[in-house]
């Protein structure tokens, strides 16, 4: 039951730390459900699903960040699946480029956070590259401790912003 | 007697200064008024810091604010502890010509420092100083300036140095600047801005707009240049920021985030990290021949590096070994050795001007530690702690270190974070006042 609640809290988080303009995704999603089922619906009602390729389109159907352990820059399982899942939309979508972000939790230095954020941001290039994702449709910049996506100091932060964000270019 | 010598130094093109020594009284044969700051915790020395006398009301202010600068460099060294003036019997004009010695010994002033201030008929400010032994009633040193009336503060800082030096024995650190990144906004939304400011926290200017987040400043101990991290159109890249040009140049042409530049000791090289496919390794960059030269060849992160004095040995961080420790290396990236062996994570080293001692950040048990030790990893002592102490410099005479501290953020991302210092024993640590928060601290060498 904790777990569960944690789950859910923590997707709150996340869609509410999207860094790109994602503020409508929970509601895009019910009215996207919406829109398929009754597809009568007058035009000037109607609210289309996500863009498809879209950034949104990445967040709602693949997610849009894995996380890492504190320190650590190899992919988890659960991030393995999300870049699998990436692979996959990619490969659906073959004009779009992805953008990775690498980043680390305050509780690192600065310069030593820098590089490990581009460690992180190279794990997940070279996973997707090794599903098969041209080399060339992918890039990487590390922020370091710069640019936590969920505010505060203390553990749940933390673990939220030691992560690689997906961004569609 | 001293002999009268004349100096004569230039400082962005504008600023001439002139020094000559006053004639002193023959120096004594008992011991001398010094401070040995080499133990622990020092007794702050009383020391009366009078207004310095000046004719008319422009140099009667002058004169004051003078002293003012000086009573407060002094004070903020932790080494001096300057008397109330409501405390002075001797009025600075009775002063010049020469101390009642009796009336300072009667409010236990040890060293006494006078003055005077006089607009000479080119326009230029004359600025005098003494500074004598109260017991021992001598003069220990007294010299005289010109200068444009606008830098009067740069001549209390020299005149606080030539007191510091005089009376420790060590060089001040007083006529520097210091180079840090000014902070605003949310954790989530920081604005950075590369920012300058004299060592006292006057004289602040922002050098960027905050439009590109920008880190870990350092001054050229050469050049009124710094290098630093910026991220320029979305490209983390080290960059050369000209202090009297306001230009700046991206260094280098590389294939990967560089960043963690440092000056070599002669000014000549930058040495930085360079990142690249999960990868981080150690590069110079001769910066007349804009030759690169890799240091490292590791698979693990090597990165902020800090030459030795004599430029012979380069200390960094690595995670070669597991975790975040310190290792040294010889210029040419020989001979790597590991320094640290404590408990927790080491990180951020920087050689001491002295080359006696490397500062750095550890952490260890949920704690951010400033703390000190031999090159050869023997000595070791903290000097702070707190939630985020990070990014020691070193003040030019290797005596008092700067870093940053910064608070727990709260849940609307709300967060603290101020420059200190700190002296070497771990005593005296004090903030700096800054206009808005302060990171990554970055002192100059003195003003040549």
């Amino acid at each position: 039951m904790r777990f569960k609640f944690l789950t859910i809290f923590a997707a709150a988080l996340l869609l509410a730390a999207c860094e790109t303009p994602s503020e409508e995704s929970a509601g895009t999603m019910t009215a996207a459900t919406t829109a398929t089922t009754s597809t009568t619906t007058a035009p000037t009602t109607m609210i289309s699903g996500p863009t498809p390729g879209s950034q949104e389109d990445l967040v709602v159907n693949v997610g849009d960040r894995i996380f890492f352990d504190y320190d650590k820059s190899d992919l988890a399982p659960e991030a393995r699946a999300t870049a699998e899942a990436l692979a996959a939309w990619m490969s659906s979508y073959p004009a779009t480029t992805i953008g990775i972000e690498g980043h680390a939790d305050e509780r690192g230095t600065r310069e030593y956070n820098l590089a490990l954020g581009e460690r992180r941001a190279s794990s997940a290039h070279d996973y997707l590259v090794a599903l098969g994702v041209a080399p060339n449709r992918l890039s990487t910049i590390s922020y370091g401790k710069e640019r936590p996506a969920v505010l505060g100091s203390n553990e749940e932060s933390w673990a939220q912003n030691r992560r690689d964000v997906f961004v569609v270019n | 007697m001293a002999s009268v010598m004349k100096l004569f130094l230039a400082w962005r093109n504008y600023f001439v200064l002139g020094i000559a020594a006053i004639l002193c009284g023959a120096t004594p044969a008992r011991a001398e008024l010094v401070i040995d700051i080499t133990r622990g915790f020092v007794e702050p020395l009383p020391v009366a810091v009078t207004d310095f006398f000046g004719e008319s009301p422009d140099e009667t202010k002058v004169g004051a604010d003078i002293a003012g600068v000086i009573a407060a460099n002094l004070e903020r060294s932790g080494l001096f502890r300057p008397i109330d003036k409501g405390a002075f019997i001797q009025d600075p004009n009775t002063l010049r010509a020469g101390p009642r010695f009796g009336d300072w010994r009667l409010i236990n002033a040890q060293a006494l420092i006078g003055g005077s201030t006089q607009v000479q008929v080119d326009g230029r400010l004359r600025v005098e100083f003494r500074l004598w032994d109260v017991f021992a009633e001598t003069q220990m040193t007294g010299l005289a300036y010109f200068t444009t009336p606008t830098n009067w503060r740069r001549v209390a800082h020299i005149i606080s140095d030539a007191i510091y030096k005089r009376l420790t024995g060590e060089d001040g650190y007083f006529d520097t600047r210091i180079v840090y990144i000014s902070e605003t906004g949310p954790q989530n939304r920081r604005v950075k801005r590369l920012s300058i400011m004299d060592q006292d926290g006057a004289n602040h200017r922002f050098l960027t707009d905050g439009g590109s987040l920008v880190l870990t400043p350092r001054f050229s101990p050469t050049t009124q240049e710094i290098t630093y991290l910026s991220y320029i159109s979305k490209t983390p890249r080290v960059y050369l920021f000209n202090l009297n040009t306001g230009q700046q140049e991206v260094l280098g042409d590389f294939p990967g985030m560089t960043f963690a530049p440092r000056f070599s000791p002669d000014g000549n090289k930058v040495i930085m990290s360079l990142a690249r496919q999960g990868n981080t390794e150690v590069y110079t960059m001769d910066l007349r021949t804009r030759k690169v030269v890799r240091l490292t060849n590791h698979p693990a992160i090597d990165t902020s590096p800090s030459y030795s004095p004599d430029g012979q040995e380069i200390v960094f961080n690595s995670d070669r070994g597991g975790s975040q420790q310190l290792y040294v290396m010889s210029a040419d990236g020989n001979n790597v050795r590991r320094i640290t062996f404590n408990k927790g994570r080491y990180a951020t080293p920087v050689w001491s001007p002295r080359g006696d001692l490397i500062a750095f950040t550890r952490m260890h048990q949920g704690e951010f530690f400033i703390g000190v030790m031999r090159p050869d990893g023997s000595g070791e002592r903290m000097l702070t702690k707190g939630y985020l102490v990070e990014a020691p410099t070193w003040a030019p005479n290797g005596r008092v270190l700067s870093f940053y501290r910064q608070g727990r953020a709260d849940k609307n991302g709300t967060v603290s974070s101020k420059l200190h210092t700190i002296d070497l024993t771990g005593f005296n640590e004090r903030e700096i006042v800054t206009p808005v928060d302060g990171s990554d601290p970055a002192w100059s060498p003195l003003i040549p």
